[in-house]
């Protein structure tokens, strides 16, 4: 009996120790990110393709984005518990996509608060059966209804939280990646964690209103950060000049396809026809641009 | 009540498994006998021919077109045309009616594809035969979904509506029309379980557009219609007139099931033409 407890105590470490922390950068005092790669979410990297991390203050820990899997999501606890002995009482999702919630899960506990923009609990709702049905064969994770935890703390405009001698202003964003973006920023250092309102190198995704990017872009670029965390792409330190790229493409679809709607072109024919000279400044090009000319299509044709 | 559980059982069980390309399932085993018990169906793309995108680069918006290879005289007609998305949770995209009035029997909207899927459409004749284009879809992955994307600034919109006429127009001849509807076409998928988010389906199921109260097109739709539907179809504009859009929506407590619906609200709009 005692041999098979020994046993079962071995099986459950192994469990554990079967996944390493994952590994993060302090990239000011007390922020770190785990800066990703540029793939197109697949069976291989589970998902796992975004930026994602925690800040500590002196009472507590602030998870921002638990990561693409639950796999990734318990590494990101392990790399916490690495790091410091101050317990994760925040868990912020800076948007509905399934790269920066489904570690969620592993943050589970008692005085752990998950916060969101106020309409992302509508997101997860009409989003994740989708996402959900599709996980095992897309990304090879098993993940169900327990995966998908909505906030219990909203954030209408903005909201201040307290890490203990450390405050994170979060931000609820007007629709711009999607319509439920957060943002948090860290008085602290003067880190403007943006999350997926900010790509580099990888091509940004819309999947809420060009227009609305856009025009946060324009308000976001006048101001002045020390350092800004994007969703996917290095660490920007010379904010606003690494927004350019991005806003550059935005705009440029934008005129592309306003001259089309005026011509009386159809969607099918922006697709294969709009924006195309950006490839050369983008990873993941072909995956991403012809959803973008899509939605963007399906946006502006509303215009005047 | 049976049928529905088996159907909802078969549901389930394909959505699991992974769809390959000529994937037939739910078209010989469900679609087919519902719409078209006993009847046969010619495959062939010599009276409507269908395009659609190989790959869904947006799910919630995949543009679909139906090419007619005859035209529309009172002797031989296209006067019906069905589509569907094999693997939607509700496959039944739309019927939709055509006059020889219609001038030319094409049509071209947005829909949903939830996932790899045959995209079909059937053509009756006005001699009752039924011919069959279809093409197969692959589904994008990533952060995409099968819904709108703003749904708040689509209900801000809701019920408004754009025409846009081809250029060129000529007295007699077929000209293309678009029609445009600000409407979020929600689904209705619950999830209630885990959040406090319970929503009916709410969607445009009935549009009539006529000219000078000649029929030019009519249509039953359902939820793989896109946020905001869109349609392309021709008309005859012999002489100055309206054309016409009538459409109502409607509630239902089932994504997949039109048991118990409420009827919703009825819209119209106008435009004068002078060709």
């Amino acid at each position: 009996m005692r041999f098979f407890i020994v046993l079962l105590g071995l099986l459950i470490c192994r469990v554990s120790l079967a996944i390493p922390g994952l590994s993060v950068t302090e990239v000011a005092p007390g922020v770190f990110v785990h800066i990703s790669e540029h793939h197109w979410p697949d069976r291989t990297n589970h998902g796992e393709i975004a930026n994602i991390g925690f800040i500590v203050g002196e009472q507590c820990v602030a998870v921002i984005d638990s990561g693409g899997s639950p796999q990734q999501g318990i590494a990101l606890r392990i790399a916490i518990k690495q790091t410091t002995t101050k317990p994760v009482c925040y868990v912020i999702n800076t948007h509905v996509h399934p790269d920066h919630i489904y570690g969620n899960s592993a943050f589970k506990a008692t005085g752990v608060k998950f916060v969101g923009h106020h309409k992302l609990a509508r997101a997860m709702a009409t989003r994740a059966p989708h996402y959900l049905s599709k996980a095992d064969e897309l990304l090879d994770i098993r993940v169900n209804d327990d995966n998908i935890i909505p906030p219990n703390l909203q954030v209408r405009d903005s909201l201040t939280l307290n890490l203990g001698n450390r405050e994170l202003v979060l931000t609820a964003h007007p629709t711009a990646h999607t319509d439920n973006d957060l943002s948090v920023y860290d008085k602290t250092t003067d880190t403007f964690w943006m999350a997926d309102l900010v790509f580099l190198e990888h091509i940004p995704v819309i999947d809420g209103s060009i227009k609305g990017w856009i025009s946060e872009m324009e308000r976001l670029e006048k101001n002045h950060y020390k350092l800004v965390i994007p969703g996917h792409g290095r660490l920007i330190k010379d904010w606003p000049t690494s927004l350019q790229p991005q806003k550059n493409y935005l705009l440029q679809l934008t005129s592309e396809i306003k001259s089309m709607i005026k011509q009386g072109k159809t969607l099918e024919y922006a697709v294969e026809t709009v924006g195309l000279a950006a490839k050369a400044n983008w990873q993941l090009f072909d995956e991403f641009h012809r959803k973008n000319v899509t939605m963007a299509f399906a946006e502006l044709e509303w215009d005047d | 009540m049976k049928i529905r559980l088996v159907i909802f059982t078969l549901i389930l069980g394909f959505s699991a498994s992974v769809f390959a390309e000529g994937d037939e399932a739910n078209w010989d085993k469900i679609i087919k006998n519902q719409f078209f018990a006993g009847r046969s169906i010619d495959e062939t793309n010599s009276v409507i021919e269908l395009d659609a995108p190989y790959r869904a680069e947006d799910p919630a918006i995949v543009p679909v077109k139906v090419s007619s290879k005859i035209s529309q005289t009172p002797e031989k007609y296209i006067k019906k045309i069905w589509v569907f998305v094999d693997n939607n949770p509700f496959p039944s995209v739309g019927e939709f009616d055509f006059f020889p009035e219609s001038g030319k029997a094409d049509l071209a909207m947005r829909v949903r594809v939830n996932t790899y899927s045959n995209i079909r459409a059937i053509a009756e004749t006005s001699d009752g035969k039924l011919s069959m284009s279809k093409k197969f879809v692959k589904a994008s992955g990533g952060c995409s979904a099968p819904i709108g994307a703003d749904l708040d600034e689509a209900m801000k919109r809701l019920g408004k509506v754009k025409f846009r006429l081809d250029e060129g127009m000529q007295a007699g001849q077929p000209v293309q029309a678009q029609l445009m509807i600000s409407h979020p076409n929600i689904t209705g998928m619950q999830m209630d379980q885990m959040t406090r988010f319970v929503r009916k389906s709410h969607f445009i199921d009935q549009l009539k557009v006529t000219f000078n109260g000649q029929p030019v097109l009519n249509a039953k739709i359902d939820i793989a219609i896109s946020a905001d539907p869109n349609f392309r179809f021709y008309f005859v504009p012999d002489k100055p007139g309206e054309l016409k859009a009538e459409f109502s929506d409607i509630s239902c407590d089932s994504p997949t099931s039109r048991a118990v619906c409420k009827s919703g609200t009825s819209y119209s709009q106008q435009l004068t033409v002078a060709p």
